[in-house]
C-alpha cells in the first residue's frame, strides 16, 4: 500500500540558511504521525510545504503514490491536506458556520448567496461525529481559545481533508481539552484519515502518535513507532546529546521578605468586559510562584496590571512596600518589575527595530546609554553585542531588526534584557513557548537561579508541567478570579486542570 | 504565469537598484508617447534634464520650487515615522503663510532681523497649532488623524481665500481703489524679504537652507536621542512602547507639534522668500503640502532622501514649464510628469514584493 504522505528528499534553503536539507518523511494512511523537533529542526518548514505556502527547492511530493507539485495553499486543500495552525486563522466577528465554508470554492462557499442552515446541519453532523460540537451559530470571538481549534479542524474536516496537520495543538489546551483533541485525532486515523502532529511535548508524542519522526538542523534523525521510544530517548534524539531528565528539583533556600503585594484587583480587560475580579496575591523574595489556567482567563491582564500596561478599575499592587502608581508602566520598571510578556514580538520587542534598540528598549532612559536627550549609540550597541554572546542568540547582530530572529533566539533577548535590569520581581508569561528543549533547560534554569538571588518570580504558564517544575507555590485562575492556591508538592496535574477547567478540587 | 511574492528579505542593493529601474522604464514609456505624438525624445529628454538642472537660471528656477517641497515633505516624514498620518502639511503651510505674513506686516521696516525672526517663529506657531488639532483629537479621542487633518486642509484654504477675497482682513490691501475692486494682499515691507546667498550665479534662498536645517535636525532628532527612539518604538508597536512605560500622548503631540511646525515654516517662507505677500491662490494652487506626502514616501521618510526628492520634482516641474509651447501642449508635458512620478511609485512595489515566475510551468511538467 502506498503510503498517505511521501517526501522524498525535499530541501528548502532561505537567504542563509538552509531549513530542510533533504528531509524523508512518509506517513501512512489511518495513523497518527507525530513530527517532532527542537526550534528551527525544519518542521514549520516542512508543513508549509505539504500545505503549498512554499515551494520546495529540491525534491518531491508524493500523495497516495501519484507525485503532486502544488502552486499555491488552494492546490493543496483540493488535494485534501488540511492544516490547524498555532495561531488560528479565523475572522472573529463571522459565526462559527461562516468561517467553515470562508475559502470553500467547491461547494457552499462559492454560491453568491450563503445558505448558512444547509452548513449549519453540515457542520453540527460533523461534531457531533468527531466529538467536537461547536454551536456553528456561536461567533468566534465568543468561542474559547479550545473551541476556536475545534473550528479549525471542523474546517479541514468540512472541506474532507484526508490529512490534517496540527501544529503544536495542545499549547492553548487544558489537560483535559487535551486529551479530548487526542480522542478526537484517534477516530480521525480509525476512519482511515492521516493526522500529522507536531510538537515537541515528549509526553504528548507518546500519548497519541503511532509512530514518530524527529528532525533535527533540517534533517530527518529517525522515524519509529512511538511504542519503542521512551521521552527520554526521543529528547536525545531532538537535539543530538544526552538530556538531563527534567524533574521537580525541591528548593531549601529560605525565602525573603514579601516583595510584592496584589490587593484585591479588579480589572477590566481589551474588550471592556471584566477580566479580573478581586484578585489577591503576596509574593516572597526567592520565590516561584507559578499561576496556572486556561489561556484567557485574566492571567494576561494580571501581569499587565503588575507591570503598570493596564490601569485597574480598583485594588493596588505594592512592591517593596512602596504603593505603585496604577496604570503607569514607568512607575513598574522604576521600581524594579521586569517582565517578559506573552507576545514576544509585538510586546517584547519593537519588531522592525534592531536589536540593539531592542536590548535598551527600558533602560534608554538611564544614564548608561543616554547623555543627556541624546543616546549613546555606541555603548548601546556594546551592550547588544554582549547581550548576544551572553546568551548565545544565534545569527544576531547589533543591526539585525529583531523580527528576524526565531521564536527561541527573540525570547533569549527579552529574557536577557529583563534579567540584566536587576529585577526584585520579575513576571514571566509562557516564557518557553515555542522553545526547543535546549533552550528550555537554559530558561528554567536561569528563572530558577534569579530566584535563588533574591528576585520574586510570578511565572504565568498554561504548561503545568513547567509549572509544576518550577514553582513553590501555584495559584490557579479561572474566569478572572484565584480559585485556588496549592503547595506545589500537594498538587497533581489532573487536580489542577480541573480547577483551570472551573470545577472544585476533592 | 507571474505571481508577486513577498519578499523574504531587502537586500540593500535593491534601494538603488529599484528606483533607478524605474527611472529607466519610465524614460522607455516616455520615448513610446513622444513617438507617437510626433516628437523626438532625444530632444525631449536633453531639453528636460537642461531646462530643469542645466543652467544656472534653470538651477535657481528649481531652488525655488524646491524649497516649499522640502518643508512639506519633512513636515510628512517626520510624522509618518511615527505612523501619525497627517496629512494636514497643505493646510499648515496656509496657516505659517497666514501668520508668518501678519508678522511681516505689523513689524514695519524697523529691522529685517527682526522681521525674519519674527515670520520665522510665527510660522511655526501657526503650523504647530494648527496641527495640535488633530494632535489631540488623537492623543486623547483616539480620532483618525487622517481624515481630521485633511478636513482641515479645506478649513484652512477657506480661511486664506476669506482673509483676501471676502473681507477687509488686515492681510488685504485696501490703500487704493483699484485694490479694493481687485482683492489682493498686502505687500510686505522690504524687512520681511528673506535674504538671498549669492554663489557665483547661483541665488539660494534663505528658505531652502533653513530647509535643509530642518532637515538635519530631523535626522539627528530621530537617529540620535531618546526623543526619537521612542518615536520610532511608537511607531514600530504601541504595544512595545506601552511595556517600555514610554508616554505615547506626550510623543504624539510633540511629533504632530514638530510635523506642523515644519510645513508652517514653509509658509512663512512662502511669504518672505518669494511671494512677499498673502497669495491665497497661488498657494491653493500649487499644492505643496500633498506633493509633499509623495515625496517623503519616495524618500522612505529619511530626511536627507526628501531634499533630495525635492529638489528633483522641483526640476521636473520647471522643465515641464519650459516645455510647453505650441508644439508641445501642456498635456503632454502633464503625462511626462505622471509617468515618471508613477513608475518610480510603482517600482517601490519591487522593494517589498517580487515577481515568481514559471510555477505553473513546472507543475505542468511534472503532471506529464
Amino acid at each position: 500500500m502506498a503510503a498517505a504522505v511521501e517526501l522524498r528528499n525535499i530541501t528548502k534553503r532561505f537567504p542563509g540558511v538552509v531549513a530542510n536539507d533533504g528531509v524523508d518523511f512518509e506517513a501512512a494512511e489511518g495513523e497518527v504521525h507525530a513530527l517532532l523537533g527542537e526550534n528551527g529542526a525544519g518542521k514549520s518548514t516542512l508543513s508549509n510545504i505539504l500545505t503549498g505556502l512554499y515551494h520546495p527547492d529540491d525534491g518531491q511530493i508524493l500523495l497516495y503514490g501519484e507525485q503532486r507539485v502544488f502552486g499555491s495553499p488552494r492546490d493543496a486543500l483540493d488535494a485534501g491536506i488540511g492544516m490547524v495552525h498555532q495561531h488560528f486563522r479565523l475572522v472573529p466577528p463571522f459565526t462559527v458556520a461562516e468561517n467553515v465554508i470562508l475559502g470553500d470554492h467547491r461547494g457552499e462557499g462559492k454560491k453568491f448567496v450563503v445558505h448558512p442552515r444547509h452548513i449549519e446541519r453540515r457542520v453540527a453532523e460533523l461534531g457531533e461525529r468527531y466529538r467536537i460540537a461547536v454551536d456553528p451559530r456561536a461567533r468566534v470571538w465568543q468561542l474559547s481559545l479550545g473551541e476556536q481549534q475545534r473550528v479549525e479542524i471542523l474546517k479541514s474536516l468540512y472541506r474532507e481533508a484526508r490529512i490534517l496537520i496540527l501544529d503544536e495543538p495542545t499549547a492553548v489546551l487544558t489537560p483535559q481539552e487535551a486529551e479530548s483533541l487526542f480522542e478526537t485525532l484517534r477516530v480521525m486515523a480509525e476512519e482511515g484519515r492521516t493526522v500529522i502532529f507536531i510538537s515537541h511535548k515528549l509526553n504528548e508524542v507518546a500519548a497519541v502518535s503511532d509512530r514518530v519522526t524527529v528532525l533535527r538542523g533540517g534533517r530527518t534523525v529517525a522515524t519509529m513507532a512511538t511504542a519503542q521510544t521512551t521521552p527520554h530517548s526521543l529528547a536525545s534524539l531532538m537535539v543530538g546529546r544526552e538530556v538531563a531528565e527534567v524533574g521537580w528539583i525541591s528548593r531549601e533556600e529560605w525565602l525573603g521578605d514579601t516583595v510584592l503585594t496584589v490587593s484585591n484587583v479588579s480589572a477590566l480587560g481589551d474588550r471592556g468586559s471584566p477580566a479580573l475580579r478581586d484578585v489577591s496575591l503576596t509574593l516572597r523574595s526567592g520565590e516561584i510562584l507559578g499561576l496556572a489556567g486556561v489561556a484567557g482567563n485574566g492571567q494576561r491582564e494580571l501581569a499587565e496590571v503588575v507591570t503598570g500596561m493596564r490601569t485597574p478599575t480598583q485594588g493596588s499592587v505594592t512592591v517593596d512596600g512602596k504603593r505603585l502608581r496604577p496604570g503607569d508602566a514607568r512607575a513598574a520598571i522604576s521600581a524594579h518589575v521586569s517582565h517578559v510578556p506573552e507576545d514576544r514580538l509585538h510586546t517584547g520587542v519593537a519588531p522592525s527595530l534592531s536589536i540593539a534598540s531592542n536590548s535598551v528598549l527600558k533602560a534608554y532612559r538611564g544614564s548608561r546609554f543616554a547623555w543627556g536627550p541624546l543616546l549613546r549609540l555606541r555603548a548601546i550597541r556594546a551592550h547588544a553585542a554582549q547581550l548576544i554572546r551572553h546568551y548565545d542568540v544565534r545569527g544576531g547582530t547589533p543591526e539585525l531588526p529583531a523580527r528576524r530572529l526565531s521564536g527561541g533566539n527573540l525570547q533569549k533577548i527579552v529574557l536577557g534584557r529583563e534579567f540584566d535590569g536587576q529585577p526584585r520581581v520579575l513576571v514571566v508569561a509562557s516564557p518557553t513557548r515555542g522553545l526547543d528543549v535546549a533552550a528550555i533547560e537554559t530558561v528554567h534554569a536561569q528563572l530558577r537561579k534569579a530566584a535563588s538571588g533574591g528576585v520574586g518570580v510570578l511565572l504565568i504558564s498554561e504548561d503545568l508541567d513547567e509549572i509544576l517544575a518550577l514553582a513553590d507555590r501555584i495559584d490557579v485562575m479561572y474566569e478572572g478570579e484565584i480559585v485556588a492556591e496549592l503547595e506545589t508538592g500537594a498538587a497533581t496535574v489532573e487536580e489542577i486542570g480541573l480547577l483551570m477547567a472551573g470545577g472544585t478540587a476533592e | 504565469m507571474i505571481r508577486i511574492e513577498r519578499r523574504l528579505e531587502q537586500p540593500r542593493w535593491l534601494d538603488v537598484a529599484v528606483p533607478f529601474g524605474s527611472i529607466v522604464v519610465a524614460f522607455v514609456v516616455m520615448t513610446l508617447v513622444l513617438l507617437a505624438t510626433g516628437h523626438a525624445p532625444g530632444h525631449t529628454f536633453w531639453r528636460l534634464i537642461v531646462t530643469g538642472f542645466g543652467s544656472t537660471f534653470a538651477l535657481n528656477a528649481t531652488f525655488v520650487s524646491a524649497t516649499p517641497l522640502i518643508f512639506t515633505g519633512l513636515c510628512a516624514a517626520a510624522a509618518f515615522r511615527m505612523r501619525l498620518f497627517n496629512i494636514g502639511g497643505e493646510g499648515q503651510l496656509y496657516m505659517g503663510a497666514i501668520l508668518g505674513a501678519a508678522a511681516g506686516i505689523a513689524l514695519g521696516d524697523r529691522s529685517s532681523w527682526l522681521s525674519v525672526s519674527a515670520m520665522i517663529l510665527a510660522g511655526i506657531v501657526g503650523g504647530a497649532a494648527l496641527a495640535l488639532i488633530p494632535g489631540v483629537l488623537r492623543a486623547y479621542l483616539n480620532t483618525n488623524e487622517i481624515i481630521t487633518s485633511l478636513m482641515l486642509n479645506y478649513i484652512v484654504a477657506l480661511v486664506i481665500d476669506y482673509l483676501i477675497f471676502d473681507s477687509l482682513s488686515y492681510w488685504r490691501d485696501t490703500s487704493t481703489p483699484s485694490a479694493k475692486v481687485f482683492p489682493q494682499g498686502k505687500v510686505l515691507p522690504d524687512a520681511a524679504s528673506w535674504p538671498v546667498l549669492h554663489i557665483g550665479g547661483l541665488v539660494v534662498p534663505f528658505g531652502l537652507l533653513v530647509g535643509i536645517a530642518v532637515a538635519v535636525f530631523v535626522w539627528a532628532l530621530y537617529a540620535r536621542t531618546r526623543f526619537g527612539f521612542e518615536v520610532q518604538v511608537i511607531g514600530d508597536s504601541p504595544r512595545a512602547a506601552n511595556y517600555a512605560g514610554m508616554r505615547t500622548r506626550r510623543k504624539i503631540l510633540a511629533v504632530m507639534a514638530l510635523s506642523g511646525a515644519i510645513a508652517g515654516l514653509g509658509g512663512a517662507s512662502q511669504d518672505g522668500d518669494f511671494r512677499h505677500t498673502l497669495d491665497p491662490r497661488g498657494l491653493t494652487a500649487a499644492g505643496y503640502g500633498y506633493a509633499g506626502i509623495v515625496i517623503a514616501a519616495l524618500a522612505r521618510y529619511n530626511p536627507f532622501s526628501v531634499c533630495l526628492i525635492a529638489f528633483l520634482l522641483g526640476g521636473l516641474q520647471n522643465a515641464g514649464y519650459a516645455l510647453q509651447g505650441v508644439d508641445f501642449p501642456s498635456g503632454l508635458v502633464g503625462v511626462l510628469q505622471g509617468l515618471i512620478l508613477f513608475c518610480v511609485l510603482g517600482g517601490e512595489l519591487l522593494v517589498r514584493y517580487r515577481f515568481a515566475f514559471d510555477r505553473r510551468s513546472r507543475r505542468a511538467e511534472a503532471a506529464a
